[in-house]
């Protein structure tokens, strides 16, 4: 079974998938500042040289009892459980947004505690269930 | 074991898993469906559009587990040089790519509804097109490279080199921010899905898996007969 051949491309494949992981591994760690869809708040806080031109995504949690609407402009506050960063939108919202639940807001820095942006998409959670369970759950709190 | 891997007794075996497979497949189905689409609960966040996940779901953990073995098969082939495994690849390839796209039309439909866009180029759906682009080059190193040998040799390359996406798939909602939510159901650990919603979930994973195993069989059936009407290339 195992000739000089099978030996031989045995060995070629091993040291080709070895290599490949290896460059992709490279590329991803390389890139990875790109690959990440959103940053989060302390990403903003730590960020060195701040780009107030550049769009960008900020993303996290929305705080509680933070959402206040005035004139048709929502202002809330994106957390990360560690720094906040204040958001103006003005817009139609997706439906899933709402306090304590998950958001990316695209657009821009003003400064690093203000943020205006021109796109709001809301992330779901992992958690799927019926609402009468949610209802139990909720009393149960 | 021999005897059962030879061409002509796997034949009539084939045949009767299709007589068999046809048999169950559309009564499993309806009950699935009807259990997924009408009985089953809707979420309490995102209403019905949660019934778009019983379809979602199966297919990409179909597209994956496909590839998977696609990558298993060709690495054994490349090695040993088995003609039939290079038939069975060449049979999977096609499904793993339809359940790919069906994942990503199926993810940008529930998109639209709960996160408000159709597309986003986020880590997950990304490495799901670069799947969806590995099984195309699969396919179409076996449809465009005359030279049998060869295309095997390269579409075994391609699934090989193709199956490090894989793991990239699975934990790219893990290792970077990504617009899509992480994993629901867990090798370790218990699911963050309800119960009312599994069941309709593995269901329809059972229902599809059939279906995949229905049309595999179908098309090794026809690459079969194709050798053998060749009659040049024995197994």
């Amino acid at each position: 079974m195992l000739t000089k051949k099978v030996k031989k491309r045995a060995s070629f494949l091993s040291a080709l998938l070895c290599l490949s992981v290896i460059a992709i591994f490279i590329i991803l760690k390389s890139l990875s500042s790109n690959i990440l869809y959103f940053k989060s708040p302390t990403d903003i806080k730590n960020v060195q040289d701040l780009n107030l031109s550049k769009k960008i995504r900020v993303g996290g949690m929305v705080k509680k009892n933070s959402i206040t609407v005035k004139n048709e402009e929502i202002i809330f506050i994106i957390t990360d459980f560690k720094n906040d960063l204040k958001v103006s939108y003005s817009g139609t919202v997706p439906n899933l947004f709402s306090e304590e639940k998950g958001v990316v807001a695209e657009g821009k820095l003003q400064d690093k505690k203000f943020f205006i942006a021109d796109r709001i998409l809301a992330k779901h959670d992992e958690n799927y269930m019926p609402p009468e369970l949610k209802d139990i759950m909720k009393n149960v709190k | 074991m021999i005897k059962f891997f030879n061409i002509s007794s796997i034949f009539v075996w084939i045949e009767k898993l299709i007589n068999f497979i046809n048999s169950i497949f559309f009564i499993l189905l309806l009950i699935a469906i009807s259990i997924a689409l009408i009985f089953s609960p809707a979420d309490y966040l995102q209403g019905d559009s949660v019934r778009i996940m019983y379809v979602h779901v199966p297919a990409a953990w179909i597209a994956l587990g496909s590839f998977s073995s696609l990558a298993l098969l060709s690495f054994l082939n490349f090695i040993f040089k088995i003609k039939n495994l290079s038939l069975i690849s060449k049979s999977i390839a096609p499904i793993g790519l339809m359940f790919t796209f069906l994942a990503i039309v199926t993810g940008s439909l529930w998109g639209r509804p709960t996160w408000g866009t159709f597309w986003v180029w986020d880590a997950r759906i990304t490495s799901m097109v670069i799947l969806a682009f590995f099984y195309f080059l699969f396919i179409l190193s076996h449809k465009l490279i005359l030279d049998e040998e060869k295309a095997n040799r390269i579409s075994s390359l391609v699934a090989i080199i193709g199956f490090i996406n894989v793991p990239i798939i699975k934990y790219s909602v893990d290792w970077w921010n990504t617009l899509h939510q992480p994993a629901s159901i867990k090798i370790t650990g218990s699911s963050t899905i309800h119960s009312s919603m599994m069941l309709p979930l593995l269901l329809m994973f059972f229902v599809l898996i059939l279906y995949c195993a229905l049309i595999f069989l179908m098309k090794y059936k026809t690459e079969i007969i194709r050798i053998k009407k060749k009659n040049l290339k024995r197994l």
